[in-house]
């Protein structure tokens, strides 16, 4: 077979020189992608592997400590302080994805609306660290908080949070909302009963992203959490309620500003901005693994059922 | 159950939510562009001696009468965001071409995720990998007093860009019928004249929009930046010379300054430039959407 091919190949083409050039371009184009493909296999596999293995290395038990000295503090309010701030942008975000998926009309109104939400999750995470300096500490004079960082990250996930359920809410099949609302439901009925659990999955999806780059972030915490932290776990303490580690008001330094401070402060601090390095690493590793993992699973079911 | 309050407040709620989407954006930028005009209005500076003038010694007090010129933090930013596209634009369109010309399935299993865990992992980690890694190989490599410089800021920027407009332009790339692509084939053309022909050629709108996407991510990127570049507001001398940017001025001087006074105005007004520019990449991109658009119809 494959000799008649050639000869019909000889037979056709006269200029066996160029197609002879094209196929050794292709070939080494070929090999180009290939490398590029590997080289940020190995980048990314040699960053973490160094990130996590660097941190651990360098690692005394008194740093996983949550005291004065250690880090655990810090490890808690990074969890917290995601909390808090999925607490304010997942029913916000949600509702906003609702309204974008079931009442906005097609008009410039609606328009206007998306590129609003583009613009917010576009804009630079320390941009939106000002605007919360400005008002939660500027305007009302009061100190860095808790809460004042996690509202800042709420509003960088906030556009996560809408996009995510608005695109589930549009990928449900169309008979979900059409048999409820012939049955007599409310169209709130139907949202609140029918299509939000079913989206559910996905929409944790969503959380599970927003929750790790929350971890993260650190431009928009730098003015408005503090950057240090001293509570206390004996409840004795907690008279003075800037040390009650549950008190949203009081000032929380998260991992990813200890990793930054290190950055301006004395030398020393090295060793425990390697294992902030590595605890956030293995966080966000953890939990866009997870994500990607959900998605995964969520787009088999949903090929298993067509 | 029904009741018609429940209706009403429910659509209230969802009304409310939705609008707040757009309140958000709107109050930044108000909030931001009241707090930065007292530069002008307040201390009596020109929108010229702002952006053209390059002395920026503003004072820490409420009188004011310093120099309040930032352009080397936006010369410094165009520079550095500039050279992060430089590499990262040539690696992030061959990683996505890998994941949906040359191996779709290794692409889609192994490098997609891998690309996807890139993006979420934290500026701080990278600035801080940056500073204690690459800006000593820096150093050592090209005999350096210092490897803080625009060269490492431009390599942190374009590793954390990366991702970002690989994910786009894969997109895109896939976005392209496969009857191009089978058409291409069936006149013998080889796959990389069938990349780089037909399939580039008919997504480049659309990787264009990535690439503006990498570089507003890269415009508005503190710290990492910041832990690399150096602290000198002076023009770079050369690719290993330091400078500032719009970011690291912010992130580096913000919390010492006093509140009201000329250099605190200065600084703010600076943010508000940098909500204009990423307003201004949203822009390009609806533009470029609606070319794309027009020249298809």
């Amino acid at each position: 077979m494959t000799e008649i091919k050639n000869e019909q190949t000889k037979d056709l083409t006269p200029s066996r020189g160029l197609i002879g050039r094209a196929k050794a371009v292709d070939r080494i184009w070929t090999v180009v992608f290939y490398l590029v493909a590997l080289f940020f296999l190995l980048l990314l596999f040699a960053f973490a592997g160094y990130v996590i293995i660097k941190g651990f290395a360098g690692a005394t038990p008194e740093m996983f400590r949550f005291d004065r000295n250690g880090i655990g503090n810090y490890f808690f309010n990074t969890i917290y302080l995601v909390f808090l701030s999925l607490l304010i942008s997942v029913p916000i975000g949600v509702m906003g994805g609702i309204y974008m998926a079931e009442y906005a009309k097609d008009n410039a109104f609606t328009k206007f609306l998306r590129i609003a939400i583009e613009t917010l999750s576009s804009l630079p995470s320390i941009v939106v660290g000002l605007f919360g300096y400005l008002i939660f500490l500027v305007a009302t004079h009061s100190q860095p908080s808790l809460l004042a960082g996690s509202i800042c990250v709420a509003i960088l996930s906030l556009p996560l949070m809408t996009t995510t359920t608005e695109d589930a809410l549009r990928s449900l099949p169309p008979s979900y909302k059409l048999g409820s609302l012939g049955m007599g439901a409310t169209l709130r009925q139907t949202i609140q009963s029918v299509l939000i659990p079913a989206c559910v999955p996905r929409i944790i999806t969503g959380v599970i992203l927003a929750a790790g780059r929350g971890f993260g972030e650190a431009a928009a915490l730098l003015y408005t959490s503090g950057s240090d932290t001293n509570i206390k776990w004996n409840p004795h303490a907690w008279i003075n309620p800037s040390l009650n580690p549950f008190n949203p008001l009081r000032r929380g330094g998260t991992l990813s500003l200890k990793t930054w401070s290190s950055f301006t402060a004395s030398v020393g601090a090295e060793d425990v901005a390697n294992l902030s390095a590595a605890i956030l690493m293995i966080l966000v590793l953890s939990f866009s693994l997870l994500a990607h993992y959900l998605e995964g699973r969520i787009r088999k079911k949903m090929g298993d059922t067509k | 159950m029904y009741s018609r309050g429940k209706e009403k407040t429910w659509k209230f709620f969802v009304m409310f939510c939705g609008l707040l989407m757009i309140a958000l954006p709107i109050a930044i930028g108000v909030f931001l562009a009241i707090k930065g005009n007292a530069l002008f209005y307040h201390y009596h500076h020109t929108l010229w001696e702002f952006l053209f003038t390059t002395t920026w010694k503003l004072k820490d007090d409420l009188t004011g009468g310093g120099q309040g010129g930032a352009a080397v933090f936006i010369v410094g930013s165009l520079i550095v965001c500039g050279l992060a596209l430089l590499i990262a634009v040539p690696f992030s369109l061959a990683a996505a071409i890998f994941m949906t010309e040359i191996a779709p399935k290794t692409g889609n299993r192994i490098l997609r995720p891998a690309v996807e865990i890139f993006v979420g992992i934290p500026s701080v980690v990278y600035g801080w990998i940056g500073m204690t890694v690459l800006v000593p190989a820096l150093q050592s490599l090209f005999h350096l007093k210092t490897g803080r410089s625009v060269l490492a800021g431009g390599i942190v920027l374009a590793i954390m860009i990366f991702p970002s407009i690989t994910t786009v332009a894969a997109d895109a790339i896939r976005a392209v019928p496969v009857s191009a692509r089978m058409a291409a084939y069936g006149l013998g053309a080889t796959r990389w004249q069938v990349i780089h022909q037909i399939v580039m050629p008919a997504a480049k709108t659309s990787v264009l929009t990535g690439v503006i996407l990498g570089l507003a991510r890269a415009f508005g990127e503190a710290l990492a930046v910041a832990m690399v570049i150096g602290k000198t507001p002076a023009f770079p001398k050369g690719i290993f010379g330091q400078t500032a940017t719009m970011t690291t001025v912010i992130a580096s001087r913000m919390a010492e300054l006093m509140e009201g006074s000329e250099a605190k105005a200065g600084l703010w007004t600076i943010a508000f430039v940098l909500y204009l520019i990423s307003l201004l990449f949203i822009f390009l991109i609806h533009l470029i959407a609606a070319k794309g658009a027009k020249k298809e119809s």
